[in-house]
């Protein structure tokens, strides 16, 4: 059986003004599942998904969602996909109730109707205390809830989560993250935008790494990994008065540079081959360096973002916001 | 997963509701456009504040005028509010047609506008909707100021039917011009400059009218210019069907006029709700 595409585009492009917000993305993303886009702030992504959302008119190539096109039949994008965005977009002056009753009825759904799903939601969401309150008065992981929630009024078939835990605290991510985890296992597929390498890596089966407008990368999160060379040797010698001896044998047996870490005990080096791994450890025991510990660690997705665009992750106007990634 | 723990519903009800895969039929035309007009109504519930200008705002305005200026114009504030009352209506609505154009823009800068524009509903109906709420303000409006001025000595010779046929054409009117500012508040970037531009356009020409005083008594060139505006023309049509007096041509012509502003920027105005960034 031939996998079914969720959403396919080709030569997806989108101007604002003489800068290219958008430039030239092509996407196969399967249906079920978590697809990642990863990138730094003002790399495109928001501007794809609103483009895939049916809100902005793309300026060049074209796009299918669930086998529909974007432009030609919106309305039956319209009806089949949910989208949470970055900011809260329900009427911060109604209640939480309300909020979900008002979208019901929009959708089509009976008073009665809409009221018992508001309720379920609202009870699936953990929010029925706060149900009769208004939204501005809810903190921001209630908000993100409540939001995601109006999204899955009636069960998309396709999520787009546009950067769903930014300035979340660790708990209400959690909370996000589970929620994106049942939305996949009831069957829909999720694409899901986002600037902190960690969640990507946790929720998504395939990635696509997104910087200036263009896709510079895809595969699942091994593939990217492993296209950035085996890992990252750490070594932490006794003797810090030794390890510039280490770092010439290492550098000798590798071939490769071996970066002094800010611990002056630390060396680190990238490595392509693990077999020299061995060699260059062999090789540090003979030279009479004691070493307190090694580690081979597979790359984190913070240095595959950084080897692919030779810039981090959080460069740009995120700086500040990302969260401490370990992988 | 320590989330589970957490969180004080269970995962369980949460794949629930997941697991429902319902899919209503979309709501007509009329029935999406009351249910935005429920959400005005939801609106004025939990901001009753809104109503300020359309209730405070009004009474000012009408006490102000018919005292401040009825002795010096027509001998006694009693004989002036006679000619006045219609047009001091016809001023408090038309200048509250323009929060259409802030509260829509206040939609798009909070996100509201992107989650609307993603539900399958026609296209319209946000809008429409909107302005069926605002209807419901002017209407109240328009109660606010007629009761003042009957409890003033407003005594309109057209009776219950002509003062009633008369805020119709006015609530007609207003709902064609608000067309305008729904256009501004889907252009202009925040809602400071939709209310300026608003006004800039309002202040001429509700006090370029003949709302406070007889044309005739004005400088030539003033004249021609007031008996183009439009506002001059809806005043004389509400005056005429307050007082008995009314021509067929004076309300035909609002009515075309109306008919025009909804042709011309109703069209303009969902293409930009359509196209928007």
């Amino acid at each position: 059986m031939v996998a079914e595409l969720a959403i396919e585009t080709a030569g997806l492009v989108k101007s604002f003004g003489s800068k290219r917000a958008v430039d030239g993305v092509d996407l196969a993303v399967p249906a079920g599942g978590v697809y990642g886009f990863l990138g730094p702030n003002g790399a495109g992504k928001t501007t794809t998904i609103r483009m895939l959302a049916t809100l902005l008119r793309p300026d060049g190539g074209w796009a299918r969602v669930l086998g529909h096109d974007v432009v030609r039949a919106a309305d039956a994008v319209r009806a089949r996909v949910g989208l949470t965005g970055q900011y809260a977009s329900l009427d911060e002056d109604l209640t939480g109730v309300e909020n979900l009753v008002l979208l019901g009825r929009l959708l089509g759904f009976s008073r009665g109707r809409a009221r018992s799903r508001a309720g379920d939601l609202l009870d699936a969401f953990g929010l029925s205390d706060s149900a009769g309150r208004q939204v501005k008065t809810y903190s921001g992981g209630m908000r993100r809830r409540i939001d995601i929630a109006a999204s899955i009024v009636v069960t998309p078939a396709l999520m787009f989560l546009d950067e769903p835990t930014t300035g979340l605290d660790p708990r209400s991510r959690n909370q996000v993250w589970e929620i994106v985890r049942a939305l996949v296992g009831e069957g829909t597929t999720v694409l899901l935008t986002t600037q902190y390498l960690e969640e990507a890596d946790q929720l998504a089966g395939r990635i696509a790494v997104i910087d200036h407008g263009r896709v510079i990368a895809e595969g699942t999160s091994g593939e990217l990994k492993a296209s950035v060379g085996a890992g990252v040797l750490h070594v932490r010698v006794v003797d810090a008065g030794r390890r510039a001896d280490a770092e010439r044998v290492l550098a000798g047996v590798l071939g490769v540079p071996v970066v002094a870490e800010g611990d002056p005990v630390a060396l680190s080096a990238r490595v392509s081959d693990p077999l020299r791994v061995s060699e260059a450890l062999a090789a540090l025991a003979r030279s009479g360096v004691e070493v307190t510990d090694f580690a081979l660690g597979r790359p984190s997705l913070d240095e595959v973002f950084l080897a692919l665009t030779g810039h981090p992750a959080d460069d740009d106007e995120a700086s500040g916001v990302g969260v401490g990634v370990k992988a | 997963m320590t989330a589970v723990r957490e969180r004080p519903a269970s995962g369980e009800a949460l794949r629930a509701v997941l697991a429902v895969r319902e899919r209503p039929a979309r709501p007509n035309a009329v029935r999406a456009s009351l249910t935005f007009g429920w959400r005005a109504m939801l609106r004025i519930k939990h901001v009753p504040e809104q109503l300020f200008d359309v209730t405070a705002f009004p009474v000012m305005l009408t006490l102000v005028f018919t005292y401040l200026l009825g002795g010096a114009l027509a001998g006694s504030p009693r004989e002036y509010l006679q000619f006045l009352l219609p047009g001091i209506l016809v001023q408090t609505v038309v200048m509250i047609t323009m929060y259409t154009g802030v509260a829509l823009n206040v939609d798009i800068a909070k996100g509201v506008f992107d989650r609307i524009r993603t539900l399958p509903v026609w296209r319209p109906s946000a809008l429409v909707g909107a302005l069926l709420g605002d209807a419901v303000r002017y209407t109240l409006a328009s109660v606010v100021v007629v009761t003042l001025g009957l409890v003033l000595g407003f005594r309109p010779a057209g009776g219950v039917v002509g003062v009633a046929l008369g805020v119709l054409l006015l609530l007609v009117f207003s709902f064609a011009l608000s067309w305008i500012w729904t256009m501004l508040g889907l252009v202009m970037r925040t809602q400071n400059a939709v209310m300026g531009a608003s006004m800039l356009v309002l202040f001429p020409l509700t006090f370029g009218s003949n709302i406070f005083v007889d044309p005739s008594t004005m400088p030539g060139w003033l004249e021609s210019v007031v008996r183009l505006n439009p506002i001059t023309h809806l005043v004389t049509a509400v005056r005429g069907l307050m007082a008995g007096d009314v021509t067929v041509g004076q309300v035909g012509w609002v009515l075309v006029a109306s008919a025009v502003l909804v042709a011309v920027f109703g069209p303009v105005t969902m293409r930009l709700y359509a196209t928007r960034r």
